[in-house]
């Protein structure tokens, strides 16, 4: 695969944020009902969350509540098993389940200031209280659709749909100047 | 920045919401014996209110759901929004 942010310089820091482009991953947009959620939470063996814009980890696998029937499913490049998984076991049940691995791009997002320069583009309140580790959502950044997940009290993952990765990364490389 | 109650996300910024018209706008259970005037109020009379409106709206930038909002349009205020398919809440009532 073509690596599209090439030859940029990375990465993108001040002295209290820093940007990291994530290793390649397998992920899978899974819309379905109560019954489909079940099942991949068992394929998986992640929690798969009912609850409104929460992400279930287990080791390396991950799920992104993303819509009242819809999950960002995140599994490590090397994962063999994750998708046959998730097949066998919706087999038999209504559900859509779209691979798009190479959609979009992981950015690690983090340090001191990582709030600030994610706010730089983001109108959400991203104050720990507000937004928790562990929490998730589609959301804009500056004119980019991105997926913002809360890791850790100063580390956020970035799930970036690919052709929008040299805005992101260039409008965060920007406003880390001021910061 | 306005603040908008989305009921599956909780209150979020404007700029991930995009407005989707007229809420309460139902489609004839039964077409073949709608005339071309049923037609035309069906799919272009709309009542323009000024005050309070029944209206729908999508979280296209969150989790894409569309819901429905009391939104007083000559304030911009959001009285209440509610779920597609509940019933339209008495504006006198509603808490935002
Ligand atoms: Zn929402």
């Amino acid at each position: 695969m073509r690596s599209l942010i090439g030859e940029r310089q990375w990465p993108a820091l001040s002295a209290t944020a820093y940007v990291h482009v994530l290793p390649p991953a397998q992920r899978f947009v899974l819309r379905g009902d109560a019954a489909a959620r079940a099942a991949a939470e068992s394929a998986l063996g992640v929690p798969v969350p009912q609850q409104a814009c929460r992400a279930g980890t287990d080791g390396a696998r991950a799920a992104l509540w993303l819509g009242p029937d819809e999950w960002l499913l995140v599994a490590p490049a090397a994962d063999q098993e994750a998708q046959g998984a998730l097949e066998h076991a919706l087999g038999g049940l209504a559900h859509s389940l779209v691979e798009v691995s190479h959609r979009q791009l992981g950015l690690l997002v983090s340090g001191p200031e990582a709030e600030r320069l994610l706010n730089a583009g983001c109108p959400l309140d991203l104050d720990i209280g507000p937004f928790p580790v562990g929490m998730c959502t589609r959301t804009m950044l500056s004119k980019a659709e991105v997926v913002l997940w809360r890791t850790g009290t100063q580390e956020f993952r970035l799930e970036v749909w690919r052709s929008f990765a040299p805005y992101v990364t260039a409008y965060l490389a920007e406003a880390a100047r001021g910061i | 920045m306005l603040l908008i109650n989305c009921p599956y996300c909780g209150e979020r910024p404007e700029p991930e919401f995009v407005y989707g018209g007229e809420a309460h706008i139902a489609r004839p259970k039964d077409p073949d014996s709608q005339g071309p005037q049923d037609w035309v109020r069906y799919l272009y009379r709309r009542d323009n209110t000024r005050g309070v409106h029944a209206e729908r709206w999508r979280h296209t930038h969150g989790c894409g759901r569309f819901f429905n909002a009391l939104r007083d349009t000559t304030t911009d205020h959001f009285l209440v929004t509610y779920k597609t398919g509940e019933p339209r809440p008495d504006p006198a009532k509603a808490t935002p």
